[in-house]
């Protein structure tokens, strides 16, 4: 594999640890499975896409894109809390829902954002300045806005709010039995989790200079794969490896996808991807389960408790 | 103080399992009053533990605590006010937690939670202070996962936990019915030592008729969802375990006679 590939691959790994760390909150925190993401990510690409090309401020654009995606989370959070609709169906519905929405607010299926200013573009003149490549500033800069997020989760997640929050999704009985309002934390939660995945989406577009309705088929299944990649990576019950964790699994994933599709003896192509994914997924899953037959029956039991 | 009036609960209103789980319960506890409740399956005692830590939302009648009348509070709104410990040790702690996070947790309820870290260094310490208490090694191990410790040692966590904000009620729903004899022993005997310290207003529900007339200053009775035994003091110490059966079927006997009578 090629620098430019492999560099491609870290980028887009990069920017889809935000979407692990997204679905980390809601799956691993919450324990609410949640499919709005397949809907956030290209809401945050739309939004994003659009406000720029109206010549707005990039960071203002992302900054509302985050705002898109908080606003979608919260639709799901009150399907399932308010209406008691099933989270996963309330999901669904909230995905298929932002379907249409990502379609008005691009007015068409696809935006161009090539020319146009975006948050990248005073880093790209930064870069030629010292001799990077753009190829080479993109997954820097990516890198740079992942930190900052994980640093931020760590910290909230170790808060007495954050704790309340992991309490909720851990044993929710007991969190309210202990004060916890566990409706507004499922809210917050659900909030905090689609702002992540919609900023990815808005660094996707900025990165690759588009937006797309259909980017966002597979975005959990992507998301879920990083973050099960990154528990059997780095095994730790600390917070902030388990967010470094989501990181590297989403970086490894794109990785082992790229080395999948390139080589040629294997005879994928391209439009196998998803297909890989959920192979990926499925065998990530499967895996622990048949290593030791022993073991996981031990496993299950101590579930089933 | 706990005041509850008239409390009158049904489950599945209109369906066919409808039951009238609490049928005019009156109860009031003074404060620093350690009470145990008794009574068959299905007699309500858990029923009258859920409305008062708010849990069952009752259909009539009021609960106040300390003169605040709570009745239409939903349960973290109560859970400064009262703290509980459950029958199954699994569902009083978070597993994944450690056991200074559950600890954390305890002693921020009934408060605003905010974004100042959960554990720091001075918590640390005053959990491992009072986890000391308990004796049993535990405050070398406050970043264990609360699920690798034992049935006994989590529920002797939750009472600690009970303690940890102040709040001056103790609901207790058979919390040692999952225990082993000896075990059930030291978690009650650890109840009897941490009601007394803290001063905590206490019902403590239990299946066993000893530890009911053992624990505590006053045992009442709940059948069909109605108080039918209220005993205390002087009265009470002259009672035996046979005493009670006896009292028990003597109200299941006036039971079976109204229902006769009814049938009839």
């Amino acid at each position: 594999m090629s620098t430019v590939a492999l560099l491609g691959a870290a980028e887009l790994g990069l920017v889809f640890a935000l979407v692990a760390l997204g679905v980390f909150i809601s799956f691993r925190v919450l324990d609410f499975p949640d499919l709005t993401v397949d809907g956030s990510f290209p809401l945050g690409a739309a939004v994003a896409a659009t406000l720029i090309l109206a010549d707005w401020n990039p960071w203002v654009a992302t900054g509302i894109a985050m705002l898109a995606g908080a606003a979608s989370g919260i639709v799901t959070a009150t399907l399932n809390v308010r209406f008691k609709i099933l989270h996963l169906l309330a999901s669904i519905l909230t995905m298929i829902a932002l379907f249409s929405i990502n379609l008005r607010v691009m007015g068409r299926p696809n935006v161009a954002i090539l020319i146009q200013d975006t948050v990248l573009t005073p880093f790209y003149d930064l870069g030629q300045t010292l001799g990077l490549s753009d190829a080479v500033v993109r997954p820097l800069f990516v890198l740079a806005v992942v930190l900052v997020v994980v640093a931020l989760l760590a910290r909230f997640l170790t808060s007495e709010f954050g704790l309340a929050m992991r309490a909720t999704g851990v044993n929710a009985r007991m969190a309210r039995a202990q004060g916890v309002s566990t409706d507004l934390h499922i809210y917050v939660g659900m909030a905090l989790s689609n702002a992540l995945v919609g900023l990815a989406g808005a660094l996707f577009a900025q990165t690759n200079g588009f937006a797309d309705v259909t980017s966002g088929i597979g975005t959990i299944v992507i998301g879920l794969a990083a973050v099960i990649v990154g528990e059997t990576v780095v095994r730790s019950r600390v917070i902030v490896w388990m967010l470094v964790g989501c990181v590297v699994g989403s970086i490894l994933y794109r990785i082992a996808i790229q080395v999948a599709l390139n080589a040629d003896f294997i005879g994928l192509r391209a439009s196998d991807l998803n297909l890989v994914t959920a192979l990926l997924v499925a065998g990530a899953l499967i895996l622990p389960r048949i290593r030791n037959p022993l073991k996981a029956r031990a496993g299950a039991e101590a579930t089933s408790r | 103080m706990i005041a509850a009036k008239n409390l009158h609960v049904t489950f599945g209103r209109g369906t066919p399992l409808e039951k009238h789980a609490l049928r005019g319960v009156d109860l009031a506890i003074p404060s620093g009053q350690f009470v145990t409740v008794i009574g068959s399956n299905g007699a309500g005692k858990s029923t009258v533990l859920g409305a008062l830590a708010g849990d069952v939302i009752p259909e009539r009648g009021t609960v106040a605590i300390d003169g605040t009348d709570v009745t239409r509070w939903n349960t973290p709104r109560r859970a400064g006010l009262v703290a509980r410990v459950f029958q199954d040790p699994m569902a009083g702690t978070c597993a994944t937690l450690s056991i200074e996070e559950n600890m954390a947790l305890a002693a921020a309820r009934g408060r605003r939670r905010g974004l100042g870290a959960a554990v720091g260094t001075r918590q640390r310490a005053g959990f491992a202070e009072r986890i000391a208490e308990l004796g049993l090694g535990l405050e070398n191990r406050l970043k264990d996962q609360m699920g690798l410790l034992s049935g006994g040692q989590r529920q002797a966590v939750s009472l600690l936990m009970a303690t940890l904000a102040g709040s001056r009620i103790l609901l207790l729903d058979e919390h040692t019915a999952a225990l082993d004899p000896s075990t059930a022993d030291f978690v009650l005997d650890l109840t009897r030592r941490i009601v007394v310290e803290h001063g905590l207003t206490t019902l403590m529900v239990t299946h066993s008729m000893r530890h009911a007339l053992d624990y505590g200053d006053r045992t009442i009775m709940l059948h069909e969802g109605q108080v039918v035994l209220d005993v205390g003091g002087q009265e009470r110490a002259g009672l035996d375990v046979p005493d009670l059966l006896a009292m028990f079927s003597r109200v299941r006997g006036q039971q079976l006679a109204d229902d006769a009578l009814l049938i009839g």
